[in-house]
């Protein structure tokens, strides 16, 4: 029939593909294996970047090829005139373009072109930025692109105004986005500076202000367009977890710290943003840990307490620190000391709280008086605290009340700038009761504004998030737990007493261990503890625990307590009579309790512990 | 001269679309076969009179409109060979897109056809009739069109300066650059007068108020008609100043004189339609490969006036989180209700209450804001206050759904107007070998008695041509077959104004606005307004900061709406298939289902449109594979287009079937 259109079977295209593919396998191996040996020989010729170029535009990620590249490149450099380099270099320009069409996230790639430039006599950081803005339309996501771009508006000193309005015009796009939003959260402190350092709230009179210690704020003018640009965020789509993390930096704005309380360790990175760091917290804390942020709390001694008794000296500084590595030094009626530091609890390499034991007989005399000084040489502080006749012990240090300790993720702004944002993320919940990060938020700004007062509905809002996001369920109640744990400090030192009680409410983990160092009596019972943690050893003073009716298999914690006398364990998980050795370090225990623990059931189990702890009087099993 | 001109307004098109979005996979520099050019290729076919067309097709088609094309393009791409006449001088019928002063002469040609009512003579083609063959004449007058007028607002006067101006054809290729590069927001762009206070459009009110036509400016006369009648401007615009201009000009006002000078700037649409990105015109140009054939631009605006001000309605999230006019407990109301609509399938307890119910109602019910519910009832779901909730909920999520697929919004526009689409499914069809003719219609169908069956066509050169199939517009239809008159009419409108109606900062932007009724019984009022870089209108200029647009030059006049009929009103035999003329929605939905129906109609077994293969798949008999892009461009500015007669294209490539029709003569009786 006249003029219809013949088409090839499919068959015959599948074939003709399959050859197709066959043969430039076969080329690209074997101008591989052409490439490579030309590099075992050492030659830098143009005839290696004609291959290399070659493999590199159908395979951009073979990074051996590149750095060949770069050897040849280099090497014909120092043959050539200066304008010749500078097309030796554009050309290569034009072919990373081409190889990032083919991957345009090629490591390779990306970093070839930025060693390009360095070696480009006239870099065209115009057309470098057009190409930043060219990929980063195509996939405002990419990371190699805004890695890239950092190096480009560096090195070609674009204005901070400009790369503002470009994080606008990124975030008006799509605003799903941390890169830009992160982008925005460092070039917002460098064009709206706050103006007066001297106007932040926390009147520290620490003289070692570090450099960075403002750097981060901005003034309330723009934060305020801020606070409304992420509000736009978040009820257009309250769903989107990058606002919110903004938002959360926004309002605290703070040098983070994770204190991972199961490792020990200080996963702070100065050089990290804070921002990246919430968001790096809310992940680790996912998975076990505890997150602490404190909003740029400085380094200092906080607490220096004295006993006659042990004739000991504990000093409890405002983060975990090494204390044997940071030129410690103790100074007793004006006579320096030697002595040794060591921390409560051998697996605590960096700790809060540091002992140290007096040469014998040096305090004891109860109708002396002596003056204790701890000079912190490195952070060029001290403390002093002064032991008064007639007096058991004495200590020198700062309240949680008054540094607002616990505040201290959101404490940088006014009061009444978190009152409107609470009333802002109300109306949002009010709109979407389920939305877990306006829970969160709305959860952190009561904290930050009365965390007391605050207390029930703060309650409230932790079971509607265990109810609405099940997943993370574990990591809202150690949240709740440390919140509970604050707010108890909190009314302790209100009604200054030295007892600690925390009863049925569902704790999961303890936390703030440093900030008990006095207490004499702690009621924990009744709730969901699997532990008693090496931090528990802090509470240099407990005389009396209960923490009946727990899930407590472990009791490290319970270590050189110097004056506990009495433990109650009744109904928790103790099984082996290993898990109670550590009791034996504390030397005052008379009276322990163990009713309704599996370790009944070991045979012997009374000799054993009579054997194991012989001054306990009064044991219960 | 005229291809040359073309050329050069091509190329920063491609750039324009690839910046604005990868849509189509294949592009190629395509020619467009529209009106200038189909007079050629209809000269073509008058010097083949001798020979005559072949006398056998299976399919007859009658009318280039966007529904005749694509049944043609459908059944060509199946092996069916087809038949494609118009009696007009150029492609689409009531789709055509025209340049300033083609619009001119369609007009003319409009008020000629009210004047002169032609007596047809009988005579020459009754000695074709056999015995057992009844005739059934068709309509040789186009009455679709009614009710029309012109008002000129911009000066009349000649202007001396211009005759000294640079030729146009040596700026062009200046202007051509500047349609690629503006992008800075200095200028305005044209628009309309919508709002009933604005000024401007007053003296044009009093004139037309003795035709029962609604104005659509003119919001409390839209309900004149009987039947409710949707008005739909669409209005050019001219972006500003290109920086080629001397300087002198920026100070001047447009003249009509520049117009008609510019007119081939413009490619002014007969209707006012957009395409929904997941459509059913963009999900066939797709499937079909057609796409290749043509480039498109996103809309990038949807605008409303409410109070008297024209406003942007956020319709994507971009938009909502953008927005200034909402507050942000509005920004949650409007976006839990839009992801609500996305799957309201799933809730049906939200909406159960209210099937039975108006739209609007069920908006109130959800505690949306005055403001919100304008918005989403006449912006978003586009449909009327008595419109149903199902209806509503239905409308809102195809919306949505077509949010995001090419763009911030869910429509897009094919550059160079919408005449564009038919003409890409003629040129389908004529690649599988379809003949066109236009200026060539059909005087009568040869009905069999015995079988009531169309057995053939008499065209109007008196060539009995016989047909299994005969596919017809409904403008060629005469009055004695139709079963009902009733039609709705819509009522439309062209203005070309010096700037848009809500300035911004891309005067590149393609704005779709919706103007809500004042009564509640009254239709709305839709309008496009386009820019130059959708190649539809000429770069303008306006140095006075004035506060409103103002019009240049308006045509209004009524399109009749034949889309509710279907073959139930219409005698006429039963392989006769009529398509109906451009609807009044914003959509081409309704053109395309009712192609699709036709075809498996008359093919029930064939696939509609599939997919048509890659060139380079395509098995050439005798001369080795050749791509179609690439010959195109020396073939079309080399050929001299004052001949008529002379092909414009390289015969080897696949669009030269469209005029070589007296190739394929000779063989294709086989």
């Amino acid at each position: 029939m006249h003029g219809r259109v013949k088409i090839k079977s499919t068959a015959q295209q599948e074939e003709e593909k399959r050859k197709e593919k066959e043969k430039k396998l076969k080329a690209f191996v074997s101008a591989r294996d052409a490439v490579l040996k030309k590099r075992s020989a050492g030659e830098h010729d143009e005839e290696a970047l004609q291959l290399t170029r070659q493999l590199l535009s159908s395979n951009p990620d073979f990074a051996t090829l590149w750095n060949y590249r770069r050897e040849v490149l280099l090497h014909l450099e120092t043959l050539r005139e200066k304008d010749e380099v500078q097309k030796l270099y554009e050309s290569e320009l034009h072919f990373i373009e081409a190889c990032l069409k083919v991957n345009p996230k090629s490591y390779g790639c990306w970093h070839h072109r930025t060693w390009v430039n360095t070696r480009l006599p006239q870099p065209d950081w115009t057309r470098e930025l057009g190409l930043c803005d060219r990929c980063l339309s195509l996939d405002e996501r990419n990371f190699h692109c805004w890695d890239y771009r950092r190096v480009v508006v560096k090195a070609s000193g674009v204005s901070v105004e400009q790369e503002l309005q470009f994080t606008d015009r990124l975030i008006g796009s799509n605003f799903s986005n941390y890169s830009s939003w992160h982008y925005r959260s460092t070039l917002l402190p460098q064009l709206h500076p706050q103006p007066a350092p001297d106007s932040a709230p926390n009147t520290s009179p620490s003289p070692t202000t570090s450099p960075q210690f403002h750097s981060h704020r901005v003034c309330e003018e723009q934060l305020l367009k801020e606070y409304e640009l992420s509000h736009n965020a978040f009820f257009t789509d309250p769903n989107d977890q990058s606002a919110w993390f903004y938002y959360r930096w926004l309002l605290g704005r703070g040098v983070c710290v994770c204190v991972c309380l199961e490792l020990l360790c200080i996963c702070e990175d100065t050089s990290a943003h804070p921002m990246l760091c919430v968001c790096v917290c809310v992940y680790v804390c996912v998975c076990v840990c505890v997150c602490v942020c404190v909003a740029e709390r400085e380094e200092m001694i906080s607490c220096v307490y004295v006993s006659r008794e042990g004739e000991r000296v504990s000093v409890a500084f405002s983060k975990p620190v090494h204390a044997q590595s940071e030129g410690l030094m103790l100074v007793l009626d004006g006579q320096p000391q030697q002595v040794e530091w060591r921390s409560t609890h051998p697996r605590l390499r960096h700790s809060p709280v540091w002992l140290c034991d007096l040469p014998p007989g040096s305090i004891s005399d109860m109708s002396n008086e002596h003056n204790l000084t701890i000079h912190w040489t490195e952070k060029h502080t001290h403390r002093d605290c002064a032991l008064y006749t007639g007096c058991a012990e004495s200590w020198c240090r700062d309240s949680a009340t008054n540094l607002e300790l616990f505040r201290s993720e959101l404490s940088v702004e006014k009061s009444s700038v978190l009152q409107a944002e609470l009333q802002s993320c109300n109306q949002l919940l009010e709109l979407e009761p389920q939305n877990k990060w306006c829970l969160l938020t709305i959860i952190l700004l009561m904290r930050a504004l009365d965390p007391l007062g605050h207390e029930k509905e703060t309650l409230a809002h932790f079971q509607t998030l265990k109810e609405v996001d099940p997943m993370r369920s574990t990591y809202y109640s150690d949240l709740c737990s440390k919140f509970l744990i604050e707010n108890t400090i909190l009314k302790m030192e209100y009604a200054e007493v030295r007892v600690f009680s925390l009863s049925n409410k569902n704790l999961t983990t303890l936390c703030h261990l440093d900030q008990l160092l006095f207490v004499t009596h702690i009621n924990l019972s009744s709730n969901q503890l699997l532990r008693l943690p090496p931090h528990f050893a802090m509470l240099q003073c407990l005389e009396v625990l209960e923490a009946d009716d727990n899930a407590i298999e472990n009791l490290e914690g319970l270590y050189h307590l110097p004056k506990l006398e009495e433990v109650s364990l009744r109904n928790n998980q103790i099984c082996k009579l290993s898990d109670l050795e550590s009791l034996a370090s504390c030397t005052k225990l008379t009276r322990l309790d163990l009713r309704g623990n599996p370790v009944h059931r070991t045979a012997h189990i009374e000799s054993e512990l009579s054997q194991l702890l012989p001054r306990v009087t009064a044991l219960s099993l | 001269m005229f291809l040359l001109y073309f050329k050069t307004w091509r190329i920063p098109v491609l750039k324009i679309c690839c910046v604005h979005f990868g849509y189509c996979v294949f592009k190629c520099v395509y020619f467009s076969v529209r009106h200038d050019i189909a007079c050629h290729v209809t000269v073509c076919s008058f010097k083949m009179a001798a020979e005559d067309l072949p006398s056998q097709f299976d399919v007859v088609i009658l009318g280039t409109g966007l529904t005749e094309s694509v049944i043609a393009a459908a059944c060509s791409r199946v092996g069916q060979s087809v038949l494609h006449l118009d009696r007009r001088n150029y492609y689409a019928g009531n789709w055509a897109s025209f340049t300033f002063n083609g619009l001119l002469s369609w007009i003319e040609e409009y008020k000629n056809q009210q004047k002169v009512q032609i007596t047809e003579s009988e005579q020459v083609w009754r000695s074709l009739i056999d015995e057992g063959e009844d005739v059934v004449p068709l309509s040789s007058v186009d009455s679709s069109i009614s009710n029309l007028e012109v008002f000129c607002y911009a000066s009349e006067e000649e202007e001396k300066e211009e005759e000294t101006k640079a030729p146009l054809t040596s700026c062009q290729p200046v202007n051509a650059e500047t349609v690629s590069e503006e992008t800075t927001g200095d200028s305005t762009e044209a628009q309309d007068t919508v709002t009933g206070d604005d000024t401007t459009a007053s003296d044009a009110k009093t004139q037309n108020e003795e035709h029962e036509v609604s104005e659509p400016e003119e919001e409390q006369h839209t309900s004149d008609i009987s039947e409710p009648s949707q008005s739909q401007e669409e209005k050019d615009s001219q972006p500003i100043s290109s920086p080629a201009d001397p300087p002198v000009e920026v100070e001047k006002k447009i003249t009509y004189q520049k117009l008609v000078k510019e007119g081939r700037r413009f490619n002014i649409d007969l209707v006012s339609k957009l395409m929904y990105s997941r459509g059913a015109l963009v999900d066939l140009l797709i499937k079909s490969n057609v796409s290749r054939y043509a480039e498109f631009k996103n809309i990038g605006r949807i605008l409303t006036c409410r109070n008297g001000k024209v406003e942007q309605v956020p319709c994507s999230r971009a938009d909502v989180f953008a927005s200034k006019q909402l507050t942000v407990v509005e920004k949650r109301m409007l976006m839990k209700f839009l992801t609500f609509c996305l799957d309201f399938e799933q809730h049906p307890e939200e909406y159960q209450d209210y099937t039975e119910k108006p739209f609007r109602e069920f908006l109130k019910n959800k505690k949306l804001t005055e403001n919100l519910q304008d918005f989403v009832l006449h912006s978003i779901a586009m449909v009327t206050q008595q419109t149903l909730t199902e209806e509503g909920l239905k409308a809102t999520q195809h919306f949505l759904r077509c949010l995001g697929r090419y763009g911030n919004t869910p429509f897009l526009f094919p550059l160079n107007g919408l005449g564009e689409i038919p003409q890409c499914f003629c040129r389908m069809c004529a690649v599988f070998g379809g003949i066109y003719c236009l200026r060539h219609s059909v005087q009568c169908l040869v009905v069999d008695k015995a079988s009531n069956k169309v057995k053939a066509v008499i065209d109007t050169r008196g060539q009995k041509i016989s047909c299994s199939h005969f596919v017809v517009e409904d403008s060629y239809i005469r009055d004695e077959q139709r079963q009902s008159t009733a039609y709705r009419q819509i009522s439309r409108a062209v203005l070309i104004t010096d700037r848009s109606v809500l300035p911004s900062e891309s005067d590149q932007q393609i704005s779709l606005v919706t103007i809500p009724p004042l009564e509640s019984s009254a239709p709305a009022v839709r309008m496009v307004e386009l820019c130059s870089s959708s190649m539809t209108c000429m770069p303008g200029t306006c140095a006075e900061e004035r506060s409103k647009p103002a019009v240049l030059w308006v045509m209004y006049f009524n399109m009749r709406d034949t889309s509710a009929l279907d073959s139930s009103s219409y005698s006429l035999p039963s392989n006769v298939h009529v398509c109906t003329g451009p609807d009044g929605s914003l959509g081409s939905d309704c053109s395309i289902k009712l192609a699709e129906s036709v075809f498996h109609h008359i093919l029930p077994d064939e696939e509609f449109c599939p997919p048509a293969p890659n060139p380079e798949d395509i098995i050439y008999d005798g001369d080795g594979p050749q791509a179609e892009g690439p010959g195109f461009d020396e073939s079309v500015n080399t050929e001299a287009e004052e001949e008529g007669a002379a092909h414009e294209k390289n015969p080897s490539t696949e669009p030269a079937e469209m005029d070589s029709v007296a190739d394929t003569t000779p063989s294709s009786e086989e």
